[in-house]
């Protein structure tokens, strides 16, 4: 290839691509130059000069441009002096020496100097065992300094930049890392260096302090330990933790993540989670989490869990034995057989999936199950023109499109909101059809606001804009988003259901589909970095498509020839006695208002981590171990399977989902249950036609990445983990293999409407049954809060800080309203209620039930 | 004959020397033998003279021993609730006696000089698990004039875990 540029590195050859670092070429034949303020993820700054190196050049003879030679033949160099290896590219014939003498004693000033306002409590600060400075101390520090020790800065140590994060001044180096982080990366400016030289300090300009989504990441790219999260802050010393390689269950990103887990008297000598850190997985996560995935997971370990089964005995639940309470269920649910139901959750793992419509269709003959909160449609047009199989975000780039339709990335699925916001700034063309205006709009070529009512109506314009030969020259944002959309040589397309009925987002779907399958010039499905990305409201709703979690599908998308229930009909069912026994696994319908009560359900079992309000009522709890005790593989929006492992041991008598759904199954008449879920999964590639290929093994396999995180050397610091336990595993959308018949997309009357309309949109922070738990972000979590423009405000005769009663459809919630000049106008905004509290874009009334404080006083 | 005589006044003479000399034994346990100063026995965890626990729950002595004897939990101390000096203090500290080898490495590891393996060497137990000293018996008293822990204390006086160094020379 003509741009890969030839050099020298300690006498060693190496080739590298055009515009490479000095430092990360020398990283490419491990050769490792120090380096504290660069980071591969992010521009270097040159600012702590500790990875100088000396850097020769070819000489040319001025007047012929001839490449001088030495005497014995070999080109001459001419060495300027130490040049920081972070900032200089590599170029043809250069000669890099990175242990010279010069270099040594440069290294050991600049280090020499780092500490000599460094306090040496390396004992008692938490990254040490894993700190970049430490580590490059002992290997190019000099041992002693010639610095007094009274010189030392004292300042403080103990320096809450929110609730979250704590800095302590005396460790900074001022590096600057976290602050580039946060607004190269992350565009969430709110810590910078305030003062200058000695006086040099990290502050944080928000309200509530360190106020961002990602904080967590810069405890980790933090090369010393001035940042720590006040979750892990002096729960134990690295070496003495276990890692445990996993897969966040918040949202369908499916961030790969490990735990750190440690045996802890305060715990009662419980193996707990001390710290949830990412693990390197450049096609999903790369090298972040967001901090939902690092902070939530104290429910694990919450004493709230449920510890045994539970039956109700004369009202009451009463604890029971395993065996007692599954020949209950199985009884029951064999007694009323076909007029039994059941409800899962997306977020449960594909084998429990896989096991839960087993049990119903084939122990009970029962067909109907659904997902109890099936709030985003379209599963069966993923699999036909989802993301091509080989997907990367990351390769998107100039002449590449994404589109974004009713969706806010930001609080849906952060990780990928950070990706595309990175793709957008690569040159990639973004266009985001939204009912409101988004954290992303800031980053998009074309941002198209639709009516309340109108995503639809506007993404079929978009589709008939699309068809038609376009001019270049028309004011339309909608035609001009459709040029770039058509035009684009790659297109991604995210969908969510913001303001969007069920049947709203399954028309979307196919409307989305048929975009992709536009033949203009470029093929948009069935390649990798094309295709459809659902944002899934949980982290398996996509495992839960493909295992048949559905009233017609079954698993693998077989169509069923007579569908049985979906939810809905299920609700209903339960209320008019026509469902007689109802299963809920890791779902709360009650809790999340789709389900006002047991109805006439003559029995109903609950298979949960908590006593939910679903569970209070149920006639049996059975106790379900979360996601840290087990295994097991989520698939996430991208259609990648992603393997789990078990970090803890099991809660109580606790156990996974798919035993107690194969335990009751073998009752009910099925096999035994299957010995591990390694072969529950051999079972669903025996069963879905998309997971042939795949199992425990191959999903386990993992490739060298770049940046080179977490190696020995510690180049870049403990950052990340590395990923040696799986990158997980992509299954090819059916367009991969063959053509694509355009979808029928059924005509749904858009609404209009007289009053203010109300969408529901969702918060990372919602909170909910897991997230109540974790007590770190207990601060941030959102309560129930209605957002208008002052416009809005002003009509409804209503102000900021006021307490107003929403009703939509009969049922009412208390919000506290929120008066924002970012709210777009004629919208309102409801956020942290129940996920069933608003279907689609509805007609609201809203009345003030408090007034404001601020008025008042 | 006369020899084998002579060998025998030689060898109750012998015994009759050494039967007047005062005994090398002692009536343990009435009485003990002093140990010599550089002795190795049952750790002890010092305070400084306020009173302050010197041990900051660092844990590098759990980490330094080869038996694995040692275990050590960390907590964040408060003004309001001050163990040790600096943020951070051992909210557990157990050394499993019976695996202990009185190699003295945790002494050597301890930045504050807070575990000292003491003179004690009277350590029997009836089962395995008295054998684990926690804190509260490894803690020596609180020395006169000095105050227990935890304690109040004014904000800011004791912000630093480890007692300041001298300059090099
Ligand atoms: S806090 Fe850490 S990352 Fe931020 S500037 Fe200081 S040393 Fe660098
Ligand atoms: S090394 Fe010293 S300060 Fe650290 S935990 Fe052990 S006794 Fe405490
Ligand atoms: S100057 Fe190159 S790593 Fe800091």
């Amino acid at each position: 290839m003509s741009d890969l540029v030839t050099l020298t590195i300690d006498g060693v050859e190496v080739s590298v691509p055009k515009g490479t670092l000095v430092a990360d070429a020398a990283k490419k034949i491990q050769i490792d130059i120090p380096v504290f303020c660069y980071h591969p993820k992010l521009e270097p700054v040159g600012m702590c000069r500790v990875c100088l190196v000396e850097i020769g050049l070819p000489m040319r003879d001025r007047a012929t441009g001839e490449l001088l030679k030495n005497e014995d033949g070999s080109p001459k160099l001419s060495f300027r002096g130490l040049q920081t290896g972070c900032t200089v590219a590599v170029s043809e014939g250069m000669a890099v020496r990175t242990a010279s003498q010069p270099v040594k004693e440069a290294r050991g000033a600049v280090l020499e100097f780092l500490l000599s306002s460094h306090p040496l409590d390396c004992p008692v600060c938490d990254k040490g065992g894993e700190c970049p400075l430490q580590n490059l101390t002992m290997a190019h520090g000099k041992g002693t300094s010639r610095m007094a020790f009274n010189d030392k800065l004292k300042i403080a140590k103990h320096v809450p930049l929110g609730e979250l994060i704590y800095l302590d001044r005396e460790r900074c180096i001022q590096c600057a890392r976290c602050i580039r982080f946060q607004e190269e990366i992350v565009d969430d400016p709110v810590i910078r260096f305030h003062n200058r030289g000695r006086s040099l300090e990290i502050v944080t300009m928000s309200e509530p302090g360190f106020d961002s989504y990602w904080s967590g990441n810069t405890t980790d790219i933090c090369p010393v330990g001035a940042l720590t999260t006040s979750d892990f802050r002096f729960g134990a010393r690295p070496w003495e933790l276990t890692p445990a390689a996993s897969i966040c269950p918040h949202c369908p990103v499916g961030c790969n993540t490990t735990m750190s887990t440690r045996r802890e008297a305060i715990s009662g000598g419980r193996k707990v989670i001390k710290r949830i850190m990412p693990r390197q997985n450049e096609a999903v996560n790369e090298i972040w989490i967001c901090d939902k995935g690092r902070f939530v997971h104290h429910f694990a370990d919450s004493a709230q869990r449920l510890t045994t089964p539970l039956i109700r005995k004369d009202g009451q639940l009463v604890e029971a034995s395993w065996d007692e309470a599954l020949d209950l269920v199985a009884g029951q649910l064999q007694k009323h057989k076909s007029a039994a139901a059941g409800l899962a959750s997306g977020r449960l793992s594909n084998e429990d999936l896989f096991q839960f419509q087993k049990l119903f269709r084939k122990g009970l003959g029962s067909r109907n199950i659904d997902l109890a909160n099936r709030q985003l449609g379209g599963g069966e047009i993923v699999a036909q023109v989802g993301v091509g199989s080989g997907t990367n975000l990351k390769d998107l780039g100039k002449g590449d499109a994404i589109l974004v339709v009713a969706s806010d990335l930001h609080e849906e699925a952060p990780l990928w909101w950070m990706r595309v916001k990175q793709a957008a700034e690569r040159g990639v063309s973004l266009v985001l059809v939204n009912g409101r205006r988004t954290r992303l709009d800031k980053f998009a070529a074309h941002t198209v606001n639709y009516e309340p009512g109108q995503g639809l109506m506007t993404i079929r314009r978009l589709f008939g804009l699309a068809q038609v030969e376009t001019e270049s020259t028309r004011d339309d944002q909608l035609a001009a988003a459709a040029e770039k959309l058509i035009k684009a040589e790659n297109l991604v397309a995210f969908y969510g259901s913001e303001g969007l009925t069920f049947d709203e987002s399954d028309a979307l779907a196919k409307l989305l589909g048929n975009l992709l399958l536009i033949k203009n010039g470029h093929n948009h499905t069935g390649r990798a970095n094309n295709g459809l990305i659902p944002v899934w409201p949980h982290s398996n709703s996509q495992g839960a498509w493909d295992m048949g979690i559905h009233p017609a599908y079954g698993p693998g998308y077989a169509a069923l020839e007579t569908p049985g229930l979906g939810a809905a009909q299920i609700y209903a069912g339960a209320a008019s006695g026509d469902i007689e026994a109802l299963y809920v696994v890791g779902a709360d319908p009650v809790g999340d208002g789709l389900m006002a009560d047991r109805g006439k359900l003559s029995f109903l079992v609950v298979q949960e981590l908590f006593l939910t309000e679903t569970a209070a009522l149920a006639d049996v709890v059975l106790p379900a171990q979360s996601w840290a005790e087990r295994e097991g593989t989520y698939t996430n929006g991208e259609r990648r399977v992603q393997r789990y492992y078990p970090a803890i041991p099991a809660y109580g008598d606790s156990r996974p989902d798919w035993q107690i759904l194969a335990q009751v199954g073998e009752r009910a008449g099925l096999e035994k249950p299957a010995f591990a879920a390694s072969l529950m999964f051999k079972e669903i590639a025996k069963a879905v036609t998309q997971y042939k290929h795949m199992d425990y093994r191959s999903l386990a396999q993992v490739e060298k990445q770049w940046p080179d995180v977490g190696g020995d050397d510690l180049y870049y610091g403990g950052n990340a983990y590395e990923n040696g336990s799986g990158l997980g595993q992509q299954w090819m959308a059916a367009a991969e293999s063959g053509a694509v018949e355009r979808f029928e997309a059924p005509d749904i009357e858009p609404n209009s409407f007289e009053s203010l309309p109300l969408i529901q949109t969702r918060a990372l922070y919602a909170s909910g049954t897991l997230t109540n738990i974790s007590k770190v972000i207990e601060a941030r979590l959102v309560s129930p809060t209605l957002t208008v423009s002052p416009a809005d405000a002003a009509r409804l005769e209503l102000s900021d800080g006021d307490v107003v009663d929403v009703a939509v459809n009969g049922a009412s919630v208390q919000a506290k309203l929120s008066v924002s000049k970012y709210a777009t106008v004629g919208l309102a905004q409801l956020s942290g209620v129940g996920s069933g509290f608003v279907s689609g874009t509805a007609a609201a009334e809203f009345n003030r039930v408090v007034e404001s404080e601020k008025e008042l006083a | 004959m006369i020899e084998e005589a002579i060998a025998i006044i030689k060898g109750m003479a012998t015994t009759l020397k050494v039967a007047l000399k005062p005994p090398v034994t002692v009536q343990y346990p009435e009485m003990k033998r002093p140990v010599s100063n550089r002795f190795k026995g049952r750790h002890e965890l010092k305070r400084y003279e306020n009173g302050m626990e010197k041990c900051i729950g660092c844990a590098l002595c759990a980490a330094a021993c080869p038996s694995d004897a040692i275990f050590v939990e960390a907590s964040e101390n408060s003004d309001e609730q001050r163990y040790s000096p600096g943020e951070r203090f051992a909210s557990t500290y157990e050394i499993n006696m019976l695996r202990c080898i009185f190699c003295g490495y945790c002494e050597d590891a301890c930045p504050t000089e807070a575990i000292v393996l003491e003179h004690d060497y009277e350590l029997s137990f009836y089962d395995r698990a008295s054998a684990i000293y926690t804190k509260d018996m490894l803690l020596v008293d609180v020395p006169v004039n000095g105050m227990d822990t935890p304690r109040t204390v004014e904000p800011g006086t004791f912000d630093r875990s480890i007692p300041d160094m001298e300059n090099p020379k």
